[in-house]
């Protein structure tokens, strides 16, 4: 019966979206009209042929469901690669501006790629990794099979359905020019429902939990998917022009939308790219160095420190603009109160190891995962530092700014997404250990480096740009022209593309180990079964 | 706006005290005497149940 009504409504959405094609205004909702109408039609016919077939009736709960999490950590490899390629591109484009070629004008310049490489790291690797290793880790600590059935397989599909929307969309010019917010009104919707489809399945699993206590890990996951919820709707409140096209206009206007856009801004720093990352530090660094966090007592207070501080923190983003001075003093206050929490969280992902530390020289994976947690805690130092006003006026609107992203984005999310990869992949597919170590160690040094090429380059053309543009003469004039720093910065630019180029080989090699892996490693089976007909003790 | 001053004042005073006392309330709640062996309890639940879900209780 629910087959017919999945089949009603796909048919319905199948033909609105080819009457929306008809319809479009631009070329961006046109594209995007096309491509809903394949995914639902050809969905009419997947669920079509599996109408009136016998259904296996019970649920089977003596296993995790584990297939979104695998189709999850192919993703994020995948989009990992797809991401850091864009970035380097576009490093590049800025310091050999002949490669913003003229035949792809209006598609492929910097402009249009850069929103691209933004979403691909942060939403595309950064979300489906979000996504994969919270469903691994709610199960694993719940002791629950994930709630919803086939739910999470929704999470997964529709989630990525608007990663793909999202980056057609920027290339073809859809977008509402909001940093980090970029895709149009109808895009937004989708991930709307998505995303309290994910909530739903991540709170059902803890409602359905076997462990009294519900793990720290998650309580940061659920922080990051609540928060983000709230995040999105509000910065995204929007009146469509047409519902024939991708263009809409924002509810707030002026100050107010600059302050909710930084608002979002600076807490999906916090909630997505902290409070999540988070969830996993607090699983995979306990899991493979195989003892508990150092401190549970800490990481109780490190959760709600961090929840209640980061949430003021977005003013920052708006000094010596339009906004009151009081709530950008309060967006710097909060900024370096900060610290405290941050630091408190590095202190105890670290601590984990103690009187462990000898198996960060044989194991790499550990090394990745708490050179992550270093980097964390260089950002989380780098970032409230930048947020006082004095230092702000320097580092505002330079390459400073890109370069605390960058160490933050590629040092922590970056290589403790790699470590989990590492950690997940012989356990999903069921093998006894990775492909290669040594290759993971090359992955390591290679990114390690390429962060270190890419984070000095910054710090120097920053500063430098910053000092340029406030030089004055003895009579108050300004020294430089704008384009005086450009020619300057060619170097760093130059040095900055080649870090980012060791980086996406330490991920093209990545995926290659992950690839033999569940080819060639040794497989579980042997030594699974003959653990299944043991009786429990 | 009158709106606004409102929300404004609620958030510097009553909001905020509560707020600080909740945190507070949590740092208590975190180092009460005794929850030494509860926290251990939890910190250690991501070493059981590796491999597949806790039987329930109708199995």
């Amino acid at each position: 019966m629910i087959n017919y009504i999945k089949l009603l409504v796909l048919a319905v959405i199948a033909v609105f979206a080819l009457i929306a094609a008809n319809y479009a205004r631009d070329v961006a909702y046109m594209v995007h009209a096309i491509l809903i109408f394949v995914v639902a039609s050809g969905l009419f016919l997947w669920v079509l042929r599996q109408t009136d077939e016998t259904v296996p009736v019970k649920v089977l709960q003596t296993s995790y469901m584990d297939g979104p999490v695998r189709a999850g950590v192919i993703a994020t490899a995948g989009w990992g690669v797809v991401g850091f390629l864009a970035g380097t591109f576009i490093a590049a484009q800025l310091a050999f501006p002949a490669l913003n070629f003229d035949w792809a004008h209006g598609y492929m310049n910097f402009g249009r790629l850069r929103p691209l490489h933004t979403s691909a790291v942060i939403f595309a690797f950064g979300g489906n990794a979000l996504i994969a290793t919270s469903f691994y880790v709610v199960q694993r600590t719940s002791a629950a099979r994930l709630w919803g059935g086939n739910a999470a397989w929704f999470v997964f599909w529709g989630y990525n359905l608007f990663i793909v929307l999202a980056a057609t969309g920027y290339v073809l010019g859809g977008t509402q020019s909001k940093e980090y917010a970029e895709p149009e009104w109808y895009v937004d919707l989708w991930l709307t429902i998505v995303w309290l489809v994910y909530l739903a399945v991540f709170v059902g699993t803890i409602v359905k939990r076997k462990e009294p206590h519900i793990y720290v890990a998650n309580w940061f996951y659920l922080s990051f998917i609540i928060t983000v919820a709230l995040l999105h709707v509000f910065n995204n409140l929007s009146i469509p022009v047409s519902i024939w096209g991708s263009k809409s206009v924002q509810v707030f206007s002026g100050v107010q939308d600059a302050m909710t856009q930084w608002w979002y801004g600076h807490n999906a720093v916090g909630f997505f790219l902290t409070a999540g990352f988070l969830g996993m530090m607090y699983y995979f660094i306990p899991k493979q160095a195989d003892r508990p966090v150092f401190s549970y007592k800490l990481s109780i207070i490190h959760f709600w420190a961090l929840i209640f501080i980061y949430i003021w923190a977005g003013p920052h983003h708006l000094h010596y603009t339009a906004l009151p001075d009081w709530a950008s003093t309060l967006g710097m206050v909060f900024s370096i109160v900060l610290w405290m929490p941050s630091w408190g969280g590095m202190i105890n992902g670290l601590m984990t190891l103690s009187g462990a530390w000898d198996k960060l020289r044989t194991d790499p994976i550990l090394r990745m995962l708490v050179i992550s947690v270093g980097f964390y805690g260089m950002s989380t130092f780098e970032g409230p530092m930048m947020s006082i006003r004095a230092v702000n006026s320097l580092s505002h609107y330079t390459d400073w700014t890109i370069g605390h992203v960058h160490s933050g984005a590629l040092g922590w999310n970056g290589m403790i997404t790699f470590g989990a990869l590492y950690f997940l992949v012989p356990k999903l597919w069921n093998r006894q250990n990775l492909y290669s170590l040594s290759l993971v160690s090359w992955h390591f040094w290679l990114a390690t480096i390429g962060i270190v090429l890419y984070a000095a380059s910054m710090w120097v053309t920053g500063i430098m740009e910053g000092l340029m543009w406030r030089e004055v003469d003895a009579n108050g004039f300004l020294v430089n022209s704008f384009a005086d720093t450009v020619s300057a910065k060619f170097p760093m630019y130059v040095v900055r593309a080649l870090g980012g180029l060791l980086y996406v080989a330490g991920g093209i090699i990545m995926c290659y180990n992950l690839w033999m892996t569940v080819k060639r490693a040794p497989a579980l089976e042997a030594a699974a079964a003959t653990a299944h007909a043991t009786p429990a003790e | 706006m009158d709106h606004y001053s409102a929300l404004r004042h609620f958030a510097d005073s009553w909001g905020l005290l509560a707020m600080f006392v909740f945190f507070l309330g949590v740092i208590v709640w975190a180092f009460r005497p005794g929850s030494r062996k509860e926290h251990h309890n939890a910190a250690t639940i991501l070493f059981r149940n590796e491999d597949k879900p806790a039987p329930s209780e109708q199995d």
